[in-house]
């Protein structure tokens, strides 16, 4: 027995241009992992990976228990993998695409279905190929939400999708944590939606993960401080400081280690803080990217 | 399933603070009253559509300031001892004022020219709500 849906362990995947780059990172069950990332970060590798399309060149890979790539078959029976370069037939209905489904998954709930074709307000008979785009994911996202798996995998679920279709995608996602055995990884570029629904946020840069942790953690450490700093004065440098940004008499000081320490420590050091700002996931994403290209650099 | 709690993007605080903010409100005006079942860290999450971390963050924080008490496992109630809460709500208060006077002294400002600024302040909140 486990409770972990995803558990990683130093994966790594190496391309001729891109590689994934010793990859560790666990997801427990009844919880949500925003995947950030910049385009071309490893993602979807990452993704795929877990869904056993590629397979690793190292590391060990379990999703749900099943080791992966051996027990994929086993696994992905509770997996639902939904990606934006997936194609449904386009002159199939979405019925016979959901009759389709239906006889592959012996866990397919029809009634759940129904419900899903309601509040997405589609229709069985509608050819694929008359769907807009924003339907199209809909009608995707109830293909594999009613066989109701364990894991869901979603590689930018809600790119290209106007407010209210995004909006109509977030609560069907937070309605699957209604049962805590099951647990949701999604990627995605928008960071207002990982903020909100994610317990877990994992940033990935350039094929590294450069950070991983639960999201009250994030918005907690990462502070902006604003400083007056006396004329000819350079700024100590403390532990927990990603960026100094000094111009004049005023200093922004970025930190993923915030404590009323670090205030104190600035004030005993002759500097005036007047400003202690919360960031935004966005600007804490920037910022780290920002912080791990530096250091790598150097 | 409606919604007892609403989170606004515009508002920059952050999101367990808005959730904490909007359960105080439920109860200081009556709908929720002592000894009564909160909805479930996870039925408010869902119903809110926030991570079940940020709402078990605002759960922890409403239990050290005494406004709830969860009952082993996991049900949560409206604390039954009222008081104990705006007792602990006065001192966070006084916190921030002495923070308020403590920048004040740093700007130069007189008592009465900070007493006017958080003059402005109660104006400007009371046209949002």
């Amino acid at each position: 027995m486990t409770d972990l849906a995803i558990e990683l362990e130093g994966v790594s995947k190496a391309y001729r241009f891109f590689a994934l780059n010793d990859v560790s990172l666990t997801l427990p069950c009844g919880q949500i992992m925003g995947l950030v990332g910049p385009n071309g970060a490893g993602k979807s590798t990452l993704i795929r990976i877990l869904m056993s399309l590629i397979h690793q060149d190292r590391g060990q890979v379990r999703v749900l228990g099943r080791s992966m790539p051996e027990e994929q078959v086993a696994a992905k029976w509770q997996i639902g993998y939904v990606s934006e370069d997936m194609r449904l037939y386009g002159y199939g209905t979405l019925g016979w695409h959901m009759r389709f489904v239906a006889s592959i998954y012996p866990s397919w709930d029809a009634p759940y279905a129904q419900t899903l074709l309601k509040r997405f307000n589609l229709r069985t008979e509608q050819q694929i190929k008359s769907l807009s785009h924003g339907e199209r994911a809909k009608a995707t996202l109830l293909l594999m939400l009613a066989r109701r798996p364990r894991l869901l995998l979603l590689d930018e679920p809600t790119t290209g999708l106007d407010p209210v279709a995004r909006h109509e995608m977030l609560v069907e996602l937070m309605d699957v944590l209604r049962d805590e055995r099951r647990a949701i990884l999604f990627s995605s570029h928008n960071t207002q939606d990982v903020e909100q629904i994610s317990d877990q946020i994992t940033f990935i840069d350039r094929g590294r993960i450069i950070d991983s942790s639960d999201k009250e953690t994030f918005i907690e450490h990462w502070r902006r401080l604003k400083l007056e700093v006396p004329g000819g004065f350079t700024l100590p440098s403390f532990a927990g400081v990603v960026d100094v940004s000094q111009s004049g008499h005023i200093a922004t000081v970025t930190t993923n280690a915030y404590s009323d320490e670090l205030v104190r420590a600035y004030g005993n050091a002759g500097a005036t803080v007047h400003e202690v700002q919360r960031m935004t996931l966005e600007e804490i994403f920037v910022a780290n990217v920002m912080a791990s290209r530096k250091e790598r650099a150097s | 399933m409606h919604s007892y709690v609403t989170i606004s993007q515009a508002d920059r605080r952050p999101m367990y603070l808005q959730i904490i903010e909007q359960i105080r409100r439920r109860i200081a005006v009556g709908d929720w009253k002592a000894g009564d079942e909160l909805p479930s860290i996870r039925a408010l999450a869902i119903s809110t559509q926030v991570s079940v971390i940020t709402v078990k963050r605002a759960y922890l924080e409403l239990e050290r300031e005494g406004v709830i008490v969860t009952r082993q496992g996991k049900a949560s109630f409206v604390a039954e001892q009222v008081d104990l809460s705006s007792q602990l709500r006065r001192e966070e208060l006084d916190q921030h004022l002495a923070a308020a006077a403590q920048i004040g002294r740093e700007l130069a400002l007189t008592a009465e020219e900070l007493i006017e600024r958080m003059r402005a302040q109660m104006t400007e909140g009371g046209e949002k709500s």
